[in-house]
């Protein structure tokens, strides 16, 4: 079986070229030709030579997999899926808005975090995406050109798959790659600390954290990553760092009818952000099938969103988007999955 | 400024197979936890460590980690092959998946019984109804010390195996089934997010209110 080229990195790519006794300056080229000129076949790879190109050919091949469907939302949202192993389908999230045109990629196929609040997560987990199937969704998108941002809040806890994940904007934002700027790109986390550390570390992109809710007994009742990395400890490790000027922490936060929109919710918030340069964003809750959370209505969000700017706080209200497509929720993907109910270990 | 999880030397005591590619790893116990934490586990000090609970009880001498080995995995399979003397590192317990001496039901799937496990281990089964569910009867990790505690409150849901000595069926379906859950207790959950998710489903359908449910997923 040929090894799919498109998704490694340039030391991955190098790897390969050598061990066919290629030069390494092979790799920049075959990295030029897939991410600066999304050249997909080998053959068309001119500055290689036809031996060179013929060596390739035998082992390697330069696969990219187009969307199987896509929802159009009236606000011109699109949600598109692709498949990924047998029977298994992503989502991403395409939203145009004025001068913007951002992508929401997935991470994983289902998820392991079991978030009371997210569609995804009633999938379960079937895998990881690899390096190249989440920059398949962007060099797949049909709008890749009219771009402007990523963000990974699709499918998938990213700090789950790190590795991948970092790989991927490495991608993206080398030299040798797209050459994107890591400021047009956000990762989001329910908080696992030590990947989330590595990404720190490791990339300038964006941090996306998602709170919702700043107490520690509350927000294990609707996140269960809380029981082994508490939101208290998530936001510990934040301020030991330095972010500068360039990198955006920003915390979202689904507002919950009588659940975390409390005026007791927005004083314990501004107690836990205190002193970290952020962003919060107030998301409107969509209901998914048999949840026994209601979303808040816009007034009680305002009123929720003054609370805390009166504090100081930099405070957001996330315009909804393909709310006719259920852009965000997993929702069609669940759907296609063909599930094999009966070897569960339960 | 960056702080990780440190991790500490220890000597692995004993690696027990107790089931198809299903292990019981122990080492010298030399710190305090609380049942129902977790341990981060790896053969390099520096690397990426997994998570796994401890099974074993607060005061016993040693700490048990239960594990099913992944065959394409990275750790599992080099875990299973450790012998006695061999040197793993592990991070101090973390972790608030924990319960009190309250009624309470714990439901499990595999090896997401062993903070349960622990907890019995540790003087907090009174008042406990357990639930595990499993694919074959040799699953039923530590059952003997299960029954041996919570007698009759002790439910074994066998899903693959058909001459199953216990009920023969998914945990969701005994769930399902039943009429009398109180709602007015915790329900502790362990186990893959599907599972979770699922059971969880179940018990808000049930009338049981979501703040009742505390659930740990593996990942």
């Amino acid at each position: 079986m040929k090894i799919n080229l498109f998704g490694l990195t340039l030391n991955q790519l190098k790897k390969q070229v050598l061990s066919l006794g290629l030069p390494a300056f092979t790799a920049t080229q075959l990295a030029d030709w897939m991410y600066k000129k999304q050249v997909t076949s080998l053959d068309s790879m001119t500055n290689l030579s036809k031996q060179v190109r013929e060596k390739l050919e035998t082992n390697y091949c330069i696969e990219l997999i187009p969307s199987s469907k896509v929802q159009t939302s009236t606000d011109g949202t699109k949600k598109y899926l692709y498949p990924t192993q047998i029977q298994k389908f992503i989502e991403a999230a395409y939203i145009p808005d004025a001068a913007r045109a951002t992508l929401c990629v997935s991470t994983q196929i289902g998820c392991k975090m079991g978030c009371l609040f997210c569609m995804t997560g009633k999938q379960g987990f079937q895998g990881n995406l690899s390096s190249g199937e989440i920059l398949n969704q962007i060099q797949s998108l049909p709008e890749f050109e009219k771009l402007t941002n990523i963000v990974y809040m699709g499918m998938g806890e990213p700090m789950d798959n790190v590795e991948a994940v970092l790989e991927s904007i490495e991608i993206m934002t080398s030299t040798w790659g797209y050459g994107w700027s890591p400021k047009r790109i956000t990762v989001s986390t329910i908080g696992i600390i030590p990947a989330m550390i590595t990404f720190l570390e490791r990339t300038q992109a964006h941090l996306a954290v998602s709170l919702h809710s700043p107490f520690d007994n509350e927000r294990r009742e609707i996140m269960p990553i809380q029981s082994v990395y508490p939101i208290s400890g998530v936001i510990n490790e934040i301020r030991r760092w330095e972010l500068g000027r360039q990198r955006r922490i920003s915390f979202e936060y689904i507002m919950f009818k009588g659940v975390n929109d409390t005026a007791r919710h927005a004083n314990e918030l501004v107690r836990l952000l205190n002193g970290i340069k952020c962003r919060i964003n107030l998301i409107r809750f969509h209901p998914i099938p048999d949840t026994p959370l209601e979303g808040t209505a816009l007034e009680g969000i305002v009123e929720f969103q003054n609370r805390l700017k009166a504090k100081g706080l930099t405070v957001t209200i996330r315009a909804s988007r393909g709310e006719d497509i259920f852009a965000a929720c997993g929702l069609l993907s669940t759907k296609e999955l063909i599930k094999i109910q009966n070897n569960t270990e339960f | 400024m960056t702080v990780k999880r440190v991790l500490f030397k220890e000597e692995v005591l004993s690696v027990k197979s107790i089931a198809n590619e299903v292990f019981v790893l122990s080492f010298a116990r030399d710190f305090e936890f609380r049942s129902g934490q977790v341990i981060s586990l790896d053969l390099v000090a520096d690397g990426q460590p997994r998570l796994y609970s401890i099974a074993s009880g607060e005061k016993d001498n040693e700490i048990e980690i239960l594990f099913d080995e992944k065959p394409d995995g990275r750790l599992t399979p080099l875990l299973s092959v450790l012998k006695p003397g061999d040197t793993i590192f592990v991070s101090e317990p973390f972790g608030t998946f924990q319960c009190d001496k309250q009624e309470a039901m714990w439901i499990a799937a595999g090896t997401g019984v062993a903070p349960f496990v622990s907890m019995l281990r540790s003087g907090l089964g009174q008042n406990k109804t357990l639930i595990h569910g499993a694919r074959w009867d040799e699953n039923f990790y530590f059952s003997q010390k299960i029954e041996n505690m919570l007698h009759d409150k002790y439910i074994r849901c066998c899903s693959q195996q058909e001459d199953t000595a216990y009920f023969r069926g998914r945990l969701t379906e005994w769930l399902d089934s039943q009429t009398k859950l109180s709602i007015d207790i915790q329900y502790y959950l362990c186990g893959s997010a599907e599972m979770v998710v699922q059971v969880r489903d179940i018990l808000i359908k049930k009338g049981i209110p979501f703040q009742n449910i505390i659930s740990e997923t593996y990942f």
